[in-house]
């Protein structure tokens, strides 16, 4: 096994994945569909709701739907992470996950090819939803979308790796709707992505608590700063060491047998 | 091919850095001195940091800010002081007064920069004052409540807006008498006129519109409208108003909408509404156009606009209840 073997399998997992994303249209369409509303029908009711105060990394007053949009993209990486991490739990009984367990390199290799596929998607996704965005006048000086790629992709390694992780060990989330109650929404809800903190610290106490610890708030911050040409060191010394913790969990975890317990 | 990338990539690059020198070197020299309604100071703003640099303590509840022809000097409307006070801009001390009658609350230069004229809210009179023997020339029974105030680009005409008399009064600066009035929408606060002297834009506060009125007929030629999404109507008062130098752009401060409005004059139609702090007042551009600030009272700020992009950049914390401002160019 030398350098070149790992190059070739780390390039067709992520070929093969990547095709398969552009061949299913609908998947697309429906990861794009879920932050759009977000973004066109429910924003569109809070518009004044937060030009009252200059926050970080916002220079001056902005409108609801451009708070938002970082928040929107995180989703899009959460959904896609968790969604992808899932159906390799389904795949290892059967067909291609199969196959390529069967390959001489070691596994957690093969999974964290598999994870950074996944990141490349969120990538794309995030682009596309970031594009649309433009049509609501939520605008990004282009710099912006430059420095966002790195955060997106920390994001998404962390993100895609948790949901690997979760689904490795907890066996009762095998399937979507319990993921989204216990994972997904209670991840994106109590989280800077929807008002900014201080605002939950006016509503109540314990909950600003939650959405401070919540791993999600920093996923928020952190592309929210990174738009604007802006790194966030405090959110970047949890979220990478958290990062590595959760990927090195996840593929330690991962079993290449059923029922997801080893 | 990767050269070539390359040099684009520096090209770009470096013009863009010459941008930042030359936009730095066109910002740097330039302060804005904004009003403090309710601090009774004035907040100046270094225009190439964006940074409140000082604050100059002044009478009660300044409002109107004009600076004399040099730029030495400032003229500050203390309404609760019943006064105009002279500011040194040089050493930031207040060196005199000008005795402006009760209440002046705006204030406009004759372009010969002798004559300083003022509106007396409580006393419906426009005071016109000698600045050299800090003396009241003349006074102009005008509307009730008059507000803003234009004078031509000739000196020929002076013209007060009465908020509650809703018109536009024209004032002959030879004979200092009331030549005619215009009826405009309820409430009209500030008027600019074109620099031919030909068009006067006047703003209605209560009345939401902008009036655009033909200096020679003294008529309205085209009233704009303003409408934004989830902001009630009420809520839209167009106050400050400013025109650019190449006339293409009218900007509005809408009030309590938050938001500034631009007019295309090509058009003839609101282009976009920029979101700034509550309730944007009073408008001013820096000496190239490049920037345009607002004050905006409720949110203690001024936003501050770049104009070639049409984008609110950054808002700057002032004191309270910023009112009016003016921009000095610091060497020419």
């Amino acid at each position: 096994m030398n350098l070149s073997h790992y190059y070739v399998a780390f390039l067709g997992i992520v070929s093969r994945e990547l095709h398969r994303f552009f061949q299913q249209r609908t998947r697309l369409l429906s990861a794009l569909i879920r932050p759009l509303l977000w973004l066109v029908v429910f924003a569109a009711g809070f518009r004044a709701a937060l030009g009252v105060s200059i926050m970080e990394p916002y220079g001056t007053y902005i409108t609801y739907q451009t708070y938002i949009t970082p928040g929107l993209c995180c989703m899009i990486i959460l959904f896609n992470g968790m969604q992808s991490s899932l159906s390799m739990v389904y795949d290892r009984e059967m067909g291609s996950m199969k196959v390529l367990l069967m390959s001489p390199l070691p596994r957690p290799f093969l999974l964290f090819c598999k994870v950074f596929a996944t990141a490349l998607l969120s990538l794309i996704q995030v682009y596309i939803f970031l594009a649309l965005a433009q049509l609501v006048d939520v605008e990004i000086d282009f710099m912006g979308y430059i420095t966002a790629i790195p955060a997106v992709f920390l994001i998404a390694l962390f993100l895609g790796a948790l949901g690997l992780m979760l689904s490795n060990l907890i066996k009762q989330l095998e399937n979507f709707a319990g993921v989204m109650n216990f994972v997904i929404f209670p991840m994106f809800f109590l989280s800077s992505a929807l008002y900014p903190l201080w605002k939950m610290k006016e509503a109540s106490l314990w909950l600003y608590w939650i959405c401070h610890y919540n791993p999600f708030s920093y996923c928020v911050e952190l592309l929210r700063f990174a738009l604007y040409e802006q790194a966030n060191t405090d959110t970047l010394m949890v979220l990478i060491p958290i990062t590595c913790v959760v990927v090195v969990l996840a593929l330690a975890s991962f079993s290449p047998k059923s029922g997801g317990r080893r | 091919m990767i050269n070539k990338i390359s040099h684009t990539i520096t090209t770009k690059l470096s013009g863009c850095l010459a941008l930042a020198l030359l936009s730095f070197a066109a910002h740097s020299a330039e302060l804005a001195y904004v009003t403090n309604e309710k601090d009774n100071n004035i907040s100046v703003i270094d225009l190439a940091s964006l940074d409140v640099v000082k604050e100059i303590p002044v009478g009660l509840r300044p409002r109107g800010i004009i600076f004399n022809k040099e730029q030495t000097l400032a003229y500050i409307c203390a309404s609760d002081s019943d006064t105009v006070q002279i500011l040194d801009l040089a050493t930031d001390q207040v060196i005199g007064e000008l005795p402006s009658g009760a209440d002046p609350e705006t204030i406009a230069l004759h372009p010969h920069g002798k004559i300083i004229y003022t509106a007396n809210e409580d006393d419906a009179l426009m005071t016109i004052i000698d600045i050299e023997s800090r003396s009241v020339i003349g006074q102009v029974d005008v509307g009730v409540e008059p507000e803003g105030l234009a004078v031509s680009p000739d000196g020929s005409l002076a013209i007060v807006t009465s908020e509650t008399t809703n018109m536009v009064h024209w004032i002959e600066t030879k004979t200092n008498t009331n030549i005619a009035n215009t009826l405009v929408d309820s409430r009209p606060r500030a008027a600019e006129f074109t620099k031919d002297g030909s068009q006067l834009w006047v703003s209605s506060e209560i009345g939401g519109t902008v009036s655009l009125i033909d200096v020679a007929s003294k008529k309205i030629i085209k009233k704009f409208n303003f409408a934004l999404n989830g902001i009630h109507k009420d809520r839209i008062q167009p106050v400050g108003i400013k025109l650019t130098a190449n006339e293409r752009f009218v900007y509005v401060a809408l009030g309590p909408a938050n938001h500034v409005a631009i007019i295309d004059t090509k058009s003839q139609e609101v282009t976009k509404y920029l979101l700034v702090g509550r309730r944007v007042w009073q408008l001013a551009f820096n000496h190239d156009q490049s920037l345009l600030l607002t004050t905006n009272g409720v949110s203690g700020d001024v936003s501050v606009i770049d104009t070639a992009k049409q984008k609110v950049i950054r808002s700057v914390k002032v004191g309270r209840y910023p009112w009016g401002v003016a921009i000095r160019q610091l060497s020419k």
